[in-house]
């Protein structure tokens, strides 16, 4: 006689059930919506009328539109670019050069006062700064005069010609915390004796940032270009408590314009459409991101 | 960095006259609290930190057990099709909240959820809950098999497995998770601003930047606001700074 094996049912797939049906209802179904509200026409209230392609048709034609996208370059740049440049060179000398002389526990402080912006809530970081940012008695404006360049006293945020670079320069210091927390616990993978043998050769600081720290960095440049890119290309809460979008629609961006499409215009229909424009251009970046870092780890 | 914000705290201390008569720059004369008393009273700031309190929290426990839920599955059950429901989790996880907001707007209004902290907690918990079934199945796909195998050997069923063994090992992710859950729903402000736009429900986050937005504040007002919506973030980020940092680094380059 063989003893009968007792074989457990498989109960796993039970588990994913309320992830799952919360997941249709909070995310999936919303979507679809969204998407199906961008082939209508709808003031939010009645019955949608189906217009086919007219929102997509218009989107196309509307300058405000492309205007927007164009800003979200600028917060590419201020955002994912910028940061990881400055956050290479930051983390590199915090952990080269900080921790080596003073110690790794100042390293770790300097560290977290630069992640510290990450974790205030980005209204907080909008209420500091266009108070500093402020025309009248504003403190970069005050500075400047107690330095002798009162001349160059501006409206920071109110003027057209400044207020897109303002912006930049704050989502500056909200971000750059993230790459430098990233490449401080890249750099502690990195084997110390690259590090020492190009030493021991005479090499100069810079030719070791060069030729070692960036090369062992890549898989983390990656990680942070991606995130950084893809928050950029959301970023609603910052336009919306520095600037409005405004002056003149000079910081507008596809959030904050698709926002304003909805819950001021009231033109549901064509908010989902940016709405729909803006994440399938997200979606295919996060795709094609992430194969070209898949690759390039398999490739090392 | 920090420089921003100890203009901010030297300001929150001045009374209007010496703010106006030495202006930002200089140290205060003297020790000025009515600012921020009258900021706390003006947003009932109590109650906004009680509400972003409870809404984080919630979201924190119930994003967590979602996500352990979903995990499990897929990284313990390593059941079918998993390579595609975590692809889907991945991509919820990017998706602009914008293509969601006026769908979960209209949907709120018509369920009578519309202007409650539990429509909030609902839709933080599912979509925190997507980064972490997303982190989490790969945690628990490292799991050591022996130990769950010898368990099932003595009879455990997985509802045990689970609860006896996978989340007592994992405390430590979970950990991070929370921590991770609960400052990120704290900052949200898109989602909140829409679904919750009484005084009585809302964030400190919203009650600030709909403040910001009237720009109805003086300057020693405006500072009392910076200050008293920086300390919760900085106190919660003194105690949890280790853990934040460590957990960034993990969550980013899995």
């Amino acid at each position: 006689m063989t003893a009968r094996r007792h074989q457990p049912a498989n109960t796993y797939p039970l588990y994913l059930i309320p992830g799952a049906v919360a997941f249709l209802a909070v995310i999936v179904y919303p979507f679809a919506l969204n998407v199906y509200y961008s082939f209508t026409n709808w003031q939010g209230v009645g019955s949608p009328s189906w217009a086919g392609l007219a929102n997509y048709r218009q989107l196309m034609k509307d300058s405000q539109f492309w205007q927007s996208f164009q800003h979200s370059l600028a917060m590419v740049v201020a955002m994912a670019v910028v940061p990881t440049v400055i956050g290479l060179v930051v983390a590199a000398a915090l952990f080269d050069f900080v921790a080596k002389h003073f110690g790794s526990k100042l390293a770790a402080v300097l560290r977290a006062c630069f992640y510290l912006p990450q974790v205030l809530p980005i209204t907080v970081a909008g209420i500091v700064w266009s108070w500093i940012l402020a025309p009248e008695n504003g403190s970069l404006n005050e500075l400047l005069k107690a330095v002798g360049l009162g001349g160059l006293r501006q409206d920071w945020l109110g003027d057209p010609h400044f207020a897109l670079y303002s912006v930049m320069a704050v989502m500056v210091w909200v971000q750059l915390g993230f790459p430098v927390v990233i490449f401080m616990s890249g750099l502690q993978r990195v084997d110390p004796a690259l590090h020492e043998a190009a030493e021991l050769d005479g090499t100069s600081w810079w030719q070791r940032f060069w030729h070692v720290t960036l090369p062992q960095l890549r898989p983390e440049i990656y990680v942070v270009m991606l995130w950084c890119t893809i928050a950029a290309l959301k970023v609603f809460g910052a336009v919306y408590v520095l600037t409005k979008g405004g002056p003149a629609d000079a910081t507008d961006v596809p959030s904050y314009f698709s926002f304003a499409t909805f819950f001021e215009k009231t033109q549901v229909g064509y908010g989902s459409a940016i709405a729909t424009v803006m994440t399938v251009l997200i979606l295919a970046l996060t795709v094609v991101g992430l194969s070209f870092q898949t690759r390039a780890e398999d490739a090392r | 960095m920090v420089l921003p914000l100890l203009i901010v705290l030297n300001n929150a201390l001045k009374s209007p006259g010496d703010y106006s008569a030495h202006g930002p720059l200089a140290l205060p004369h003297g020790i000025y609290l009515d600012g921020l008393k009258s900021f706390w009273t003006r947003v009932d700031f109590g109650r906004v930190l009680l509400n972003s309190t409870l809404i984080s929290g919630s979201v924190a426990l119930a994003g967590v057990l979602l996500s352990v839920l979903n995990a499990y599955a897929i990284g313990i059950g390593r059941i079918r099709g998993r390579a595609w429901i975590l692809a889907s989790f991945v991509l919820a996880n990017v998706l602009p909240q914008e293509a969601l907001v006026y769908p979960l707007y209209y949907l709120s209004k018509q369920l009578g959820l519309y202007d409650t902290r539990l429509s909030l907690v609902i839709v933080f918990s599912v979509i925190q809950s997507a980064f972490g079934t997303y982190l989490l199945s790969s945690v628990l796909g490292a799991f050591p098999r022996e130990i769950i195998e010898a368990a099932r050997i003595d009879g455990a069923n997985s509802w045990q497995v689970l609860w006896r063994i996978v989340v007592p090992v994992s405390r430590s992710t979970l950990g991070v998770l929370m921590v991770f859950f609960f400052i990120w729903t704290w900052n949200e402000f898109l989602l909140p601003l829409v679904l919750l736009p009484s005084n009585d429900n809302q964030t400190v986050s919203v009650a600030l930047g709909v403040l910001q937005g009237q720009r109805l504040m003086d300057a020693t007002m405006t500072n009392a606001a910076g200050l008293l919506g920086a300390l919760p973030a900085i106190a919660f980020f003194l105690v949890f700074q280790r853990t934040l940092t460590r957990g960034i680094a993990v969550g980013a380059v899995k």
